[in-house]
């Protein structure tokens, strides 16, 4: 990127390797003081991750950090902003049942002789809170503040710092109302004539075009692409998120009738204060199909996908599965009738991390493998084989800690496990996500085979390119509500780009990350 | 990152690993040697099959506390339950069973008592595991709850006096109850107390190992969430292992009751804790998901050993206190830098 600026900041060659993943390779990021500078990227692309690392609360496997061209080595979030490198957090940092003068200064007390100053506290408190928002009595209780009221005492807390250079905000308007955002938005123009970088990190575009000056684009812990917002466009930035990947893989065609295998109707999941995240969808899934759910971060696709697997007790709608009206779908039951959820994020809900690559494959079928109750091992051994085999897990010995395998093999021991529970409905969310190309390409290879087997493939994904070279129909998803259903030559990049967009400006809700799983 | 590489860490066990792999093994070794030469009688055959028979009484409470703890819980319950089922089998040894309706009451035979402190344990069991499994109580508290509630029923019962001299008597038909403690298979002196115990390790044993649910106790303690996606039940996971403890426990407070051939109502007081020790020796895991029925058995003998080597010795029971504590500390301080650098180096093993 052509500019005259000079960074206040700078992350050179940054990698990160988590057990089981590689959460960021080789990346460089440049913060320009007196600017907006955003990092974006769908979920596990490895923002999260730099932040933290320019923020110091992770360390970097390799590469490093300079601050004013210096190089720094953060050993905690202190010491950051000792540098004058402040974070706000997503979820808010603060105690509800203290008063605000004491949050802005837990942990760095004004004392005398290890006596609280309280006075002198208020005083500067008050100092900064007025710079930001006047109005806010640092003596009040923290939990009587409007949730925009505390974001600005996170971010007045970051300020207490005399010398501060670079401000990072992660998701910060994810739970603010619209008046709220708006006071947010000339805060960080207030901030930015100050001679403050701001990293923002976000999933509303709509706001990165409004107040972003530079943006970085991250994928599968990749730089992909960065610009000055002047540029570009939504729709530039959406196609770079998702990526251009060079993907073929053979549409093997399926023999038999393309019989329905689910049918569902009007399938609705409200949300707490209002709206729904599942907004009364209604498809059918057929025999031999991979069917794509489409959509941006937060419309209601994962919600959609759990609430077929039983999560969601509250949802409502219809449900026929294999000829059977379903009432009321329960986890353990759906698996009984072949329904299986290779869920969003493998390490929290598909992988038990304490357990073998071999009991990890067979957490679901054990069962079948007993004689009198008892395991037979000869079974499992057997069967666990065939599974690494079949879906050619690379492992050196199935006993080991399932830790010690890649993110793509992790992904395939999951889908395995699907595969060992005679699986006929295969729910597949974001099976790619995080692993490398060559791991990508078995999974899809893997959802063709089990569609041409007359099975029935849901695959939610995010990766436009994916979705198009994998799937034979593709339902896209706004704001909870199914906006398009394409097949065949309908499927382009423009038309799924321009019905995931369909809804995004006119509610709130396509934009609010992560679901919540009872 | 390579694949083929992944495995290495694994394949080359080092020397040092071993011994911090074995140390349990190890330090009831070197206790074994050193009380040995130390403790006067500590290697007599009346030593050795009283320090047994003391192991198998904490034992049975450790061996369903390993299941608890493997599922992510704990079980604080089961001293009290120790105490209470001694108090229920001796008070119907002694006053029997009212029955207002006919306005009698009934002496049931040994094994009808033993039948009903068990089915009593089983709900306790039960009522622990559904609080924790349905209403989502936190495992601590529930049991602590339970843990007082069968404490106080346990007083109750006899407004806290003791139920002594439980012969039993030849007129109401209970003679026997002294022999589950007492007696031994003859001629070669294994006391029943034990027999019981081994029975019962193997049958925990077996079911961790060699059935569906042992898997599915490792599952719900490794991850829960993932467990309950895949299709487990974890809410009859959960109750099982209560119950099984619970039911532990109540073999515990049969056997003991029965050796004293008296019930006291304070019996069992703390025994909770020695079980917990013994599992955490014994290489389980607190944060649920690891560990073995084996471990938790060195960690009941490298437990029993200490106790009661140390009272041979004539070490002031305060410092007995001291010691154990000592030993619990290191050993799962141990545990933790192994666990670190196992860590390390298989990511150090992936940068390569």
């Amino acid at each position: 990127m052509e500019t005259t600026h000079t960074p206040v900041m700078e992350a050179l060659g940054i990698t990160k390797l988590y057990p089981g993943t590689v959460a960021l390779k080789d990346v460089d990021f440049s913060v320009y003081p007196g600017k907006v500078n955003v990092l974006i990227g769908e979920n596990g692309a490895g923002k999260s991750t730099l932040m933290k690392i320019l923020a110091g609360i992770e360390k970097p496997t390799e590469g490093k950090v300079l601050l004013d061209g210096r190089e720094v080595h953060f050993a905690n979030t202190r010491e950051a902003s000792g540098h004058g490198v402040g974070i706000i957090h997503q979820e808010l940092n603060l105690f509800p049942e203290m008063r605000v003068a004491d949050n802005m200064f837990a942990g760095k007390e004004v004392n005398n002789y290890g006596v609280i100053d309280r006075k002198t506290q208020a005083k500067l408190a008050v100092k900064v809170l007025d710079k930001l928002q006047p109005g806010i009595n640092p003596s009040e209780m923290m939990r009587n503040l409007r949730v925009g009221q505390q974001q600005i005492v996170e971010i007045a807390k970051t300020m207490l710092e005399e010398n501060l250079k670079v401000l990072i905000m992660d998701e910060p308007t994810s739970s603010l109302s619209n008046a709220e955002v708006e006071v947010l938005f000339k805060l960080i123009e207030d901030l930015k004539a100050q001679g403050i970088a701001i990293i923002y990190i976000s999933h509303r575009l709509e706001e990165i075009i409004r107040i972003g000056d530079f943006v970085t684009i991250l994928r599968d812990g990749h730089r992909v692409a960065d610009a000055e917002v002047k540029d570009i466009s939504i729709n530039w930035i959406i196609e770079h998120m998702v990526g251009h990947s060079n993907l073929t893989i053979e549409k093997i065609p399926y023999e038999g009738e393309h019989e329905p295998v689910m049918t569902i109707t009007d399938y609705t999941l409200p949300r707490l204060g209002g709206g729904y995240t599942v907004d009364h969808a209604s498809f059918t899934l057929h025999k031999g199909e991979v069917l794509g759910i489409y959509g941006l971060m937060g419309a209601g696709r994962t919600e959609l996908v759990e609430c077929l697997m039983g999560l969601h007790p509250e949802s409502t709608g219809t449900m026929v599965l294999a000829g059977e009206t379903i009432a009321r779908p329960t986890i353990t039951g759906q698996i009984a009738r072949g329904m299986v959820l290779v869920p969003e994020d493998r390490q929290r809900d598909g992988l038990v991390q304490t357990m073998s690559i071999a009991n990890n494959l067979l957490l679901t079928s054990i069962p079948q493998f007993t004689k009198n109750g008892v395991i037979r091992k000869d079974q499992c051994k057997k069967a666990v084989d065939c599974t690494v085999h079949d879906m050619q897990i690379k492992v050196a010995d199935v006993k080991h800690q399932i830790t010690s395998l890649s993110g793509g093999n992790q992904q395939k021991v999951v889908i395995g496990k699907c595969v060992m529970a005679n699986a006929r409905v295969f729910m597949m969310d974001e099976p790619s996500r995080g692993i490398d190309v060559g791991a990508k390409t078995d999974i899809f290879i893997l959802m063709r085979r089990f569609a041409a087997q007359g099975n029935g493939v849901i695959f939610v994904g995010s990766e436009l390119k994916e979705i198009i070279t994998v799937c034979d129909r593709v339902l896209v998803m706004s704001n909870g509500k199914l906006t398009a259903d394409l097949s065949g030559t309908e499927i382009t990049e423009a038309a799924l780009v321009a019905a995931s967009a369909a809804n995004l400006f006119t509610g709130k809700a396509a934009t609010i990350e992560g679901s919540v799983v009872q | 990152m390579s694949t083929a590489k992944q495995a290495k860490p694994q394949t080359q066990v080092s020397l040092g690993m071993l011994l911090l792999k074995g140390r349990t093994f190890i330090a009831l070794a070197i206790l074994l040697i050193f009380f040995s030469f130390r403790a006067p009688n500590f290697t007599e055959w009346g030593s050795v099959v009283l320090m047994v028979k003391h192991a198998s009484i904490y034992g049975l409470l450790a061996l369903g506390m390993t299941m608890v703890i493997i599922t992510g819980g704990i079980d604080l319950s089961v001293g009290s339950i120790v105490g209470l089922t001694g108090m229920m089998a001796g008070g119907m040894l002694i006053e029997g069973i009212h029955l207002p309706w006919i306005a009698g009451t009934i002496y049931p035979n040994v094994p009808l008592i033993l039948l009903i402190v068990f089915a009593l344990a089983v709900f306790v069991g039960f009522c622990s595991g559904q609080l924790i499994a349905r209403l989502k109580v936190p495992a601590f508290i529930a049991t602590l709850g339970a843990m007082y509630i069968c404490r106080g029923a346990a007083m109750l019962r006899s407004g806290g006096a003791t139920f002594p001299n439980l012969f039993g008597d030849a007129a109401k038909g209970n003679l026997g109850f002294d022999l589950i403690g007492a007696g031994s298979i003859p001629g070669v002196d294994v006391p029943y107390s034990i027999i019981i115990f081994i029975v019962m390790a193997l049958i925990a044993a077996f079911i961790m190992k060699k059935t569906p649910l042992g898997n599915q106790i490792y599952a719900v303690g490794g991850n829960e969430r993932a467990a309950q996606l895949s299709g487990i039940k974890i809410n009859k996971v959960k109750v099982f292992v209560y119950i099984f403890s619970a039911l532990l426990a109540a073999m515990s407070g049969i056997i003991m009751t029965s050796q004293l051939r008296a019930a006291h109502p304070a019996n069992g007081e703390s025994w909770e804790m020695n079980a917990i020790a013994s599992v955490v020796l014994g290489g389980t895991s607190m944060s649920g998901g690891v560990g073995t029925i084996g471990g938790t058995i060195i960690g009941v003998a490298v437990i029993t050993v200490l106790n009661d080597g140390m009272i041979m010795m004539g070490v002031s029971s305060f410092w007995q206190m001291v010691i154990k504590g000592v030993v619990i500390i290191v050993a799962v301080v141990i545990d933790l830098v192994q666990k670190d650098l196992q860590k390390k180096a298989a990511l150090v093993a992936r940068l390569k």
